[in-house]
C-alpha cells in the first residue's frame, strides 16, 4: 500500500529504540512502507544505555541472534563493532557454579564452551587476577557497540525506503472496527494498516489506550567507563557480578549491581542520573582486572529500563486490536534486536513467527497476575 | 514506616533499597571552590552560625595537571610544582582568606576535588539526603550536605590548528592559574589569542607576573576588548594582529618555539601571502572563557546558552539559585562578563547573596537583613556566539589542512562533519547520504556526533574540544550556535582512578545481594522450561541466580 509522504504508512512502528528500528529495517528491506516514530532521539532510552552483550542463550530468539550478529555489518551496510565470543571469570566457587548455566544452555542448543582454569584465564585475559577461581570461554555470543548499532538500523531502514521521524511523540491511537487506524502525534496524524508498539516503558500507557494491559515497571541502572587501555585479544570479558566489555577502542565499559525502581511518571521529568553506585562497580572491576586498577574512570551513564513481572519479553500480535503488535524485551533487548526485529516482521506480515517458538513470551501468561504485583515483588522506589 | 511494614512484602533484594553506603561526613552548607565567590559565600554563611565545609581542588597534583585537568595547562608547569609543600604554600599565599576561613570555624579541605553532586530526587533516592563525591590523592569519600554553593570557576575554549598539541599551547586561564596561583608558569614569551576583555585581563596579569606578551591575535577586523587593557599591553611591546588567526604552532617535543599567523579575508580564508612568524614559548587560547558548569549540568540543573553569561550557564533566580532549589551557582561558573572579570567584587557579592539564601533555607536567623539586590550581567557588548563561530571558521575550517579537533581520540574536523567512524574500526566505505553530521538539523545532536565519531570521548573529558565541536556543527548546519543542544556532562567530572573510586565503603548488604543484572530467577529460565503462567505469589524469590 502506497500512501502520501506524510499521511501515514502501511506499518507504523512506535519507538526508535533497537527493537523498533530493527523491526522497521526488516520490514523496509522487503519494500514495506514503514514509518518509525520516535518521541526524542533514536536510542536515547535503554537501547543506548546497555553493555552491548549478544549472548542470550535462555531466549527463544537465541539461535537467530547467533546466526545474525556475525553478518549484521554486511546486512546493514554500517559498522556495529560486533566481536564474537565471551569469557566470564569467576573469582569464587559460587560464581563458578552460577556461570556454568551458560555452558549448559549453550550446549543444549549446540554451542561449545570451555571450562578455564586459573592459568588459562590469565593467558586469555592479561588484566585478570593472579589467582582467579576459574572461568568459561563461551564460543558463542559476543558484544557490539549499542550507539553504532542503533544508528546502523536507522540508516539501513532509510536506505530501503523506510522513514524515521524523531522528536515526534505519540499522543493517541485511534481505532475503528477492531483495528488501530490512526496515530496522533505532536507532529500530526498518521494513518496505518498495521501498528507496532516497541516504545520501552511507554509501551504500557500506549497499550492501555487500546484497552490492553501490559504489566511493566521501570528501574534505573548504571555503568562506568574508563580511559582507553591496551586492547586485550578478546574484549568480551566480564564476570565477578559485572557485565560489560572492553571496547575496540580499549575503554573498559562495565555495569552491574543493584538497580533502583522508579515511577514511570518520574522518568518523564528527568534523565537518568548516575549515583555513587559507580564506586561499588569500580570496586568489582578492580577485583576483576587488578592489573589496571590505576585506570581512570572518565564517565558513567545511567538508564531507565523496563521490565515485565517475570523479566521475560512480550512479543505478540494481539487478537484485539488484531493489527497491533506489542514488543518489549524486558531489560534484555539490545543483543536480541536483530532477531526480535525479524520476529516482529513475521508477526506483522504473517501473523506468526516462522523461525522461533514465541509461545513463552505472550501476554496471556500474566492472565492471573495479581493487581498489586509490583508491591508483592517489592518493585517500588527506595524511599517508598 | 518501611515498605515491608506497610505492605507486608519485602523490598526487592536485588534493588538498591537498604544498600546505601555509609556517609561519615556531614555539613549544612557545602561550598565548592575557594576563589573570591566561594570564599565570600563560605565566610558570609559562617558569620550566621551555619556549619560550612569549603573544598577546593587546588593544589592539583602535578600528574593530574599533566593530563590537562582541570584546565588545559599545556605541559607548561614549572619543575617546582613537583614540590607539594611549596605548592601548597603558593596556594595559601594566593588565597589569603583561607586562614580567616579556618579561624571562622569553616571546615576547609584543600587538594580535594568534587567529582559529582548526587541530589536526592524521585529517581535517585536510595541514599538519604544529598551527597557529594569528594576525592583527594589518597581516597574518595562522600559528604552529605543540605545546601550547596558551586563556585567552580571557568575553563578555556580550545581551538585547533596545526601543532596545537605541542607543549606550550594552553588555555589563557590555565596560564593565569599557573602564574598567579601556583607561581609556576614555565613561559617567558607568549602570544595571546583573542582580544576580548577576559583575554586582555589575563594578558596584563601575566605581563605583570613577568611573562612577555609578544602579540595579540584577533580574527575580527578590530580588537574587541577595552582600549585601556589593550593599550597597556601594547605600550609594553605587544603587537596587535587583527584579521589574523594562527595557522600553525611551530616547535618540537620541547614545545612551541614560534607561531605562524595568517591574515584572513572576511570569510575567514587565509591569505597565503600574508603570513607572519613570531617567536614564543607559549600560545594562550583566550578566544572564549567558559563557565565551568560540569557539576551543575551533571547533577541536573537547567542550563541554557546565555550570551550575557558567556555561553552555557545555569538558569538562576535572583538569589543565585539554580533550578534545583538547594544548589546555587556563584562566580565564573554562574556566568562570565566583563565588569565581573575586572575584579572580585561582583563574584563576592554573588557569593554573599547565595550564602544568605542558603542560610535562610537552613532556617538560621538572618536578623533585619535588607533584601539583596540581584546581580545582573552586563548587557553584552559583543556577540560571543558569532565570535566563536568566526574563530572556528577561520582557524579550523579555512585552514590549509584538516585539523585534529579531539586530541585524545584523534578525530579531525572533516571526520566529525562526515560522521566517520573511528579509524581503529578500519571501515573503508563512506556513508553516502548519511555521511554528514549536519544533513538533518534535528539529528545534529552533539551527543550523537560524539558517540559516532568519538570526538570528545577521551581522557580529558572533552575539555579541549567540546565548544569547538558544537561550533563546527553549527557552521556545518548553517544554524546559530545556541540552536544546538548541549552535550551532556557525566560524573565523575574529574578523571578518577578506579582504585580511588573503589575506596568508598560499602554496607554488607551490598555484597550480599550483588548481581550483574536484575537478579530475577524467572528471567533466565531457558525458554524450553518456562512455565506457562506467572504470578507474583508463585515466583521463586530465594533461588540463587546469576543474571546472564
Amino acid at each position: 500500500m502506497n500512501r502520501g509522504a506524510t499521511a501515514g504508512a502501511a506499518v507504523i512502528v512506535i519507538g526508535g529504540g533497537v527493537t523498533g528500528l530493527s523491526a522497521g529495517w526488516w520490514l523496509a528491506r522487503e519494500g514495506i512502507d514503514v514509518l518509525v516514530l520516535e518521541a526524542g532521539v533514536i536510542g536515547w532510552g535503554a537501547s543506548g544505555r546497555n553493555g552491548g552483550g549478544c549472548s542470550h542463550h535462555h531466549s527463544p530468539l537465541f539461535l537467530e541472534e547467533q546466526r545474525l550478529w556475525p553478518q549484521l555489518d554486511e546486512l546493514l551496510g554500517y559498522p556495529t563493532e560486533f566481536q564474537p565470543n565471551r569469557i566470564r571469570i569467576a573469582l569464587d566457587a559460587r560464581q563458578f557454579q552460577l556461570y556454568r548455566r551458560a555452558l549448559e544452555n549453550g550446549a543444549h542448543q549446540g554451542f561449545h564452551s570451555e571450562v578455564l582454569d586459573a592459568k588459562q584465564v590469565r593467558e586469555l585475559v592479561p588484566y585478570a587476577p593472579d589467582a582467579p577461581y576459574g572461568g568459561y570461554f563461551y564460543h558463542f555470543g559476543g558484544h557490539a557497540n549499542p550507539h553504532r548499532t542503533v544508528q546502523a538500523y536507522a540508516w539501513a531502514l532509510q536506505d530501503h525506503g523506510g522513514r524515521l521521524l524523531q522528536h515526534t511523540a505519540v499522543t493517541d491511537i485511534k481505532t475503528r472496527a477492531g483495528k488501530a487506524t490512526q496515530v496522533s502525534t505532536t507532529r500530526g496524524e498518521f494513518a496505518c494498516d498495521q501498528l507496532v508498539i516497541a516504545a520501552g516503558a511507554a509501551t504500557a500507557p500506549l497499550a492501555a489506550r487500546l484497552g490492553v494491559s501490559v504489566p511493566l515497571a521501570s528501574a534505573r541502572a548504571e555503568m562506568i567507563v574508563t580511559e582507553p587501555l591496551a586492547p586485550m585479544r578478546i574484549g568480551g570479558v566480564d564476570g565477578n557480578g559485572l557485565y560489560g566489555r572492553q571496547t575496540l577502542r580499549g575503554n573498559l565499559a562495565y555495569g552491574g549491581g543493584p538497580h533502583e525502581w522508579v515511577e514511570y511518571e518520574d522518568c518523564q521529568q528527568t534523565r537518568a542520573h548516575s549515583t555513587v553506585l559507580q564506586s561499588s562497580i569500580a570496586r568489582r572491576l578492580c577485583q576483576l582486572f587488578p592489573k589496571v586498577a590505576h585506570a581512570r574512570v572518565i564517565r558513567s551513564w545511567a538508564g531507565f529500563i523496563e521490565n515485565t513481572p517475570d523479566g521475560r519479553p512480550i512479543l505478540e500480535r494481539l487478537s484485539s486490536p488484531q493489527n497491533v503488535t506489542i514488543a518489549t524485551l524486558s531489560s534484555v533487548g539490545f543483543g536480541l534486536s536483530p532477531a526480535s526485529g525479524r520476529a516482529i516482521r513475521d508477526l506483522v506480515i504473517e501473523g506468526t513467527c516462522r523461525f522461533a517458538d514465541l509461545s513463552t513470551v505472550k501476554l496471556d501468561r500474566f492472565a492471573h497476575l495479581e493487581a498489586d504485583w509490583r508491591v508483592m515483588q517489592g518493585w517500588l522506589p527506595a524511599g517508598a | 514506616m518501611s515498605l515491608s511494614e506497610e505492605t507486608g512484602y519485602e523490598p526487592d533484594p536485588a534493588s538498591v533499597t537498604g544498600k546505601a553506603p555509609p556517609v561519615h561526613a556531614q555539613t549544612d552548607l557545602l561550598v565548592i571552590g575557594a576563589g573570591p565567590a566561594g570564599m565570600a559565600a563560605a565566610l558570609a554563611a559562617a558569620e550566621h552560625g551555619v556549619q560550612v565545609t569549603l573544598v577546593d581542588e587546588h593544589p592539583v597534583p602535578l600528574r593530574t595537571m599533566g593530563e590537562e585537568v582541570p584546565l588545559h595547562f599545556g605541559g607548561r608547569m614549572a619543575a617546582t610544582l613537583g614540590n607539594r609543600n611549596a605548592v601548597l604554600e603558593s596556594v595559601l599565599q594566593s588565597h589569603p582568606q583561607l586562614a580567616e576561613a579556618s579561624d571562622a570555624g569553616i571546615d576547609v579541605r584543600l587538594g580535594t576535588a568534587v567529582w559529582g553532586l548526587f541530589p536526592h530526587r524521585p529517581t535517585t533516592q536510595w541514599i538519604s539526603g544529598h551527597v557529594a563525591g569528594l576525592a583527594d590523592e589518597e581516597q574518595a569519600y562522600l559528604l552529605r550536605f543540605k545546601q550547596v554553593i558551586v563556585a567552580a570557576g571557568r575553563r578555556d575554549m580550545g581551538l585547533a590548528f596545526t601543532g596545537w598539541q605541542l607543549p606550550g599551547v594552553m588555555g589563557a586561564s590555565a596560564a593565569y592559574q599557573l602564574a598567579c596561583t601556583y607561581e609556576g608558569l614555565q613561559a617567558r614569551t607568549a602570544v595571546l589569542l583573542g582580544s576580548g576583555d577576559e583575554a586582555l585581563l589575563i594578558g596584563n596579569a601575566l605581563q605583570d607576573a613577568g611573562v612577555r606578551i609578544a602579540a595579540i591575535v584577533e580574527q575580527a577586523s578590530t580588537a574587541v576588548g577595552a582600549t585601556h587593557l589593550l593599550e597597556r599591553l601594547r605600550s609594553q611591546g605587544a603587537r596587535l594582529f587583527t584579521s589574523h588567526v594562527v595557522q600553525q604552532a611551530l616547535g618540537d617535543a620541547d614545545g612551541v618555539a614560534a607561531v605562524r599567523l595568517a591574515r584572513i579575508e572576511a570569510d575567514g580564508h587565509h591569505d597565503a601571502d600574508e603570513l607572519t612568524t613570531i617567536e614564543c614559548d607559549a600560545l594562550l587560547l583566550g578566544v572564549g572563557v567558559i563557565p565551568a558548569i560540569e557539576l551543575l549540568e551533571s547533577s541536573g540543573c537547567d542550563i541554557r546558552f546565555d550570551a550575557a553569561r558567556g555561553g552555557h550557564a545555569p538558569v538562576l533566580d535572583a538569589a543565585q539559585r539554580t533550578s534545583i532549589p538547594f544548589i546555587y551557582a556563584v562566580g565564573d561558573c554562574a556566568g562570565i562578563w566583563s565588569t565581573k572579570s575586572q575584579g572580585s567584587a561582583i563574584a563576592a557579592r554573588e557569593g554573599v547573596i547565595a550564602a544568605r539564601a542558603a542560610v535562610r533555607a537552613l532556617g538560621a536567623p538572618l536578623a533585619d537583613a535588607p533584601a539583596d539586590s540581584p546581580v545582573i550581567p552586563d548587557v553584552p557588548a559583543r556577540d560571543i556566539a558569532n565570535e566563536r563561530l568566526a574563530w572556528v571558521r577561520a582557524t579550523v575550517l579555512q585552514a590549509p589542512a584538516d585539523q585534529m579537533i579531539c586530541q585524545c581520540e584523534e578525530v579531525s574536523a572533516a571526520e566529525i562533519l562526515a560522521l566517520r567512524p573511528p579509524r581503529y574500526l578500519g571501515w573503508g566505505k563512506d556513508f553516502g547520504p548519511h555521511g554528514s553530521a549536519v544533513s538533518d538539523p534535528l539529528g545534529t545532536h552533539p551527543d550523537v556526533v560524539k558517540r559516532l565519531t568519538r570526538a570528545g570521548m577521551g581522557a580529558c573529558q572533552g575539555r579541549r574540544c567540546r565548544e569547538q565541536i558544537t561550533a563546527l556543527l553549527a557552521l556545518g548546519a548553517g544554524c546559530a550556535l545556541d540552536a544546538l543542544p548541549l552535550a551532556t556532562y557525566r560524573v565523575p567530572v574529574r578523571p578518577l582512578r578506579l582504585d580511588l573510586l573503589a575506596s568508598l565503603p560499602e554496607v554488607p548488604a551490598m555484597a550480599a545481594h550483588w548481581d550483574s543484572w536484575f537478579g530475577m530467577a524467572s528471567q533466565w529460565v531457558p525458554f524450553w522450561r518456562a512455565p506457562p503462567q506467572y504470578t507474583a505469589a508463585a515466583r521463586g524469590s530465594n533461588e540463587s541466580v546469576a543474571s546472564e
